[in-house]
């Protein structure tokens, strides 16, 4: 079983990019659960989402507290320190922000081999002209964990989104995912 | 075929495969989503000859479903919290005039304080209302239950509630077969109302009763409730045999024949599985028993199901204050006379989470006999201290 933690603030779709990666890894043969963290939902609070994959039924219903992947949406969130508890060892860390890497400060558990940052919400604002940078990050969490193909991504988005939105968003996955994979590859030839 | 669906939305399209004439239904969290996907599916025309009754209460709501029902229509309302105290007249009426109304009850805690969370003070709160009560394990089981829900309100002209965890099922996604309306149409027949409100046909229905039948009328009720132990088995079975899946029991035992039995109703079946395997790899005889069918109390199964069994720890998801867990009194009731040791465990109040860790520690205190008769799971001192507690 892989368990994904999403960190964001109502409004950025942190529900809905829990939600997408579920249909996607269905899609892909797998035993999926995703459901929102039980907080109230308002717009610009700290939001959490929780994703599970698994080949087998999956009948835990616990948030998820040992995350193997975590995504966070939202940079500001960073310093709070529920955002890596609990982080599982050789856990993926996938970070929205415009700063690189080595710039950001982060707890010693983030293993920098497995953490990639992306400027997701610039990337949104290219793709789609908004600043919700959840969807994109999926497209970089793909690259980052080989948990769900990027097809079944795209797949995923297309189905909750339509005409425009769905194109932006699509692109914006997709710009994400080659960036991700781009930074691997560095980091794996250095 | 299998797809990854909302809860909500699984129970929505498996309501609508009922193909109920009138839902009527006022939006509370966490059943919003449930009524709107119905909305959705009246509205584009996919789910035909059905009335939506839009209304300005629960209140109403339920009273539209009684007058509904009461017309001849399959009627279907929705949910949760303070939204079924507000219908408790309306429910105890569509009780004891014998309407076969189909509800979904999107548990949640009851205020004050205000909690939007999960847990089943409010279903449980209308425990005595007459209704039938039924408890989805997953979001297969709530849309299944719901296909039999009518099958069996109807048969005995009596209504149901379907609960489901709030949040935890109506809002996760996972992978749920929705019945289709084909197979939805072999399994559940024409609505056949036992009796209607015809103008071409005057009859009186709700009446009143005096003292002279009153105590009779209540007895017959009883016994409709005595049969539905019967019944609701048999159509478990025939569910099965259309749909290929387990179908509705009174019980659902899971490696139950064990000294240490865990009895729990909705979600938190799962992660009390995932438990006691663990428990089971480290040599504890320890089982769990999901109690599907509340209302009317299995008593009999579940003395049956635990024969075997030398302590019974109930996991009480609501809190009878003064008292303790409130499935809890009916499991003492069921069990009186025999050698079983009965621990209450009130857990997950107002949302709080049940983790594997702690059902983990306080199922090993139950084996170790180390468990008082009531305990809170995860209470936290602390904050107690800090209240002056």
């Amino acid at each position: 079983m892989f368990s994904v933690r999403i960190h964001g603030r109502g409004g950025q779709g942190v529900v809905t990019a829990a939600e997408l990666l579920s249909i996607a890894a269905h899609a892909a043969g797998r035993y999926a659960q995703a459901f929102p963290s039980f907080g109230s939902e308002r717009t610009g609070a700290p939001v959490v989402a929780f994703c599970r994959v698994s080949d087998g039924p999956i009948r835990l219903r616990e948030p998820v507290m040992h995350p193997d992947g975590l995504i966070v949406q939202d940079p500001t969130l960073l310093p709070l320190p529920e955002v890596f508890a609990g982080l599982a060892a050789h856990a993926y860390v996938l970070l929205n922000s415009r700063h690189d890497a080595a710039e950001i400060e982060l707890p010693p558990v983030v293993e920098r081999t497995r953490l990639a940052v992306l400027p997701a919400t610039q990337l949104a604002l290219t793709h789609l002209g908004r600043p919700v940078p959840n969807i994109a990050l999926l497209g970089g969490f793909a690259a980052l964990t080989g948990l769900v193909p990027i097809g079944a991504v795209l797949d995923a988005i297309r189905g909750r989104f339509h005409g425009p939105v769905a194109d932006g968003n699509v692109a914006a996955a997709q710009a994400a995912y080659d960036r991700v994979l781009q930074q691997r590859t560095e980091l794996t030839d250095a | 075929m299998r797809e990854q669906i909302e809860g909500s939305r699984a129970v929505a399209r498996a309501v609508a495969a009922c193909r109920p004439g009138v839902i009527c239904a006022y939006p509370i969290s966490p059943q919003t989503h449930i009524v709107e996907a119905l909305s959705t599916l009246v509205k584009s025309g996919a789910l035909k000859g059905c009335e939506f009754v839009n209304v300005e209460s629960e209140f109403a709501a339920l009273s539209v479903a009684i007058g509904a029902s009461a017309a001849g229509a399959r009627a279907y309302t929705a949910t949760a919290s303070q939204g079924l105290l507000f219908m408790a007249e309306a429910l105890y009426n569509a009780a004891g005039l014998g309407l076969p109304i189909v509800m979904t009850v999107a548990n949640r805690a009851l205020g004050a304080p205000i909690n939007i969370w999960n847990d089943h003070s409010d279903a449980l709160s209308q425990r005595d209302s007459g209704w039938i009560q039924l408890y989805a394990e997953s979001n297969q089981d709530a849309a299944d239950l719901h296909i039999q829900a009518f099958r069996l309100a109807e048969e005995l002209s009596l209504p149901v509630m379907v609960c489901m965890d709030g949040f935890v099922l109506t809002h996760a996604y996972e992978a749920v077969d929705v019945p289709a309306v084909e197979q939805v149409d072999r399994y559940l027949p024409g609505f056949t109302p036992r009796q209607c409100l015809d103008p071409a046909d005057p009859i009186t229905i709700g009446a009143m009763v005096g003292p002279e039948a009153f105590t009779e009328v209540r007895y017959l009720a009883h016994q409709t409730h005595q049969r539905a132990l019967e019944r609701i088995p048999a159509l478990g079975s025939a569910f099965t045999e259309i749909f290929g899946r387990p179908g509705m029991g009174l019980l659902a035992p899971y490696r139950a024949d064990a000294e240490t039995v865990v009895l729990a109703l909705g979600s938190v079946l799962g992660t009390l599985k995932d438990t006691v395997d663990d428990l089971r790899g480290l040599g504890h005889s320890i089982g769990v028993i999901g109690l599907t069918t509340f209302r009317p109390f299995p008593a009999e199964a579940l003395r049956a199901a635990l024969a075997g069994a030398k302590r019974v720890v109930v996991l009480d998801r609501a809190l009878a204050v003064g008292v303790g867990g409130v499935v809890s009194i009916d499991v003492a009731a069921a069990l009186a006379g025999t050698d079983l040791r009965q621990h209450t465990v009130v857990a997950g109040l107002g949302g709080r989470p049940i983790t594997r860790a702690s059902l983990h520690g306080t199922l090993l205190r139950a084996i170790e006999d180390d468990l008082p008769p009531l305990t809170f799971l995860d209470l936290d001192h602390r904050l107690l201290a800090t209240a002056g507690a």
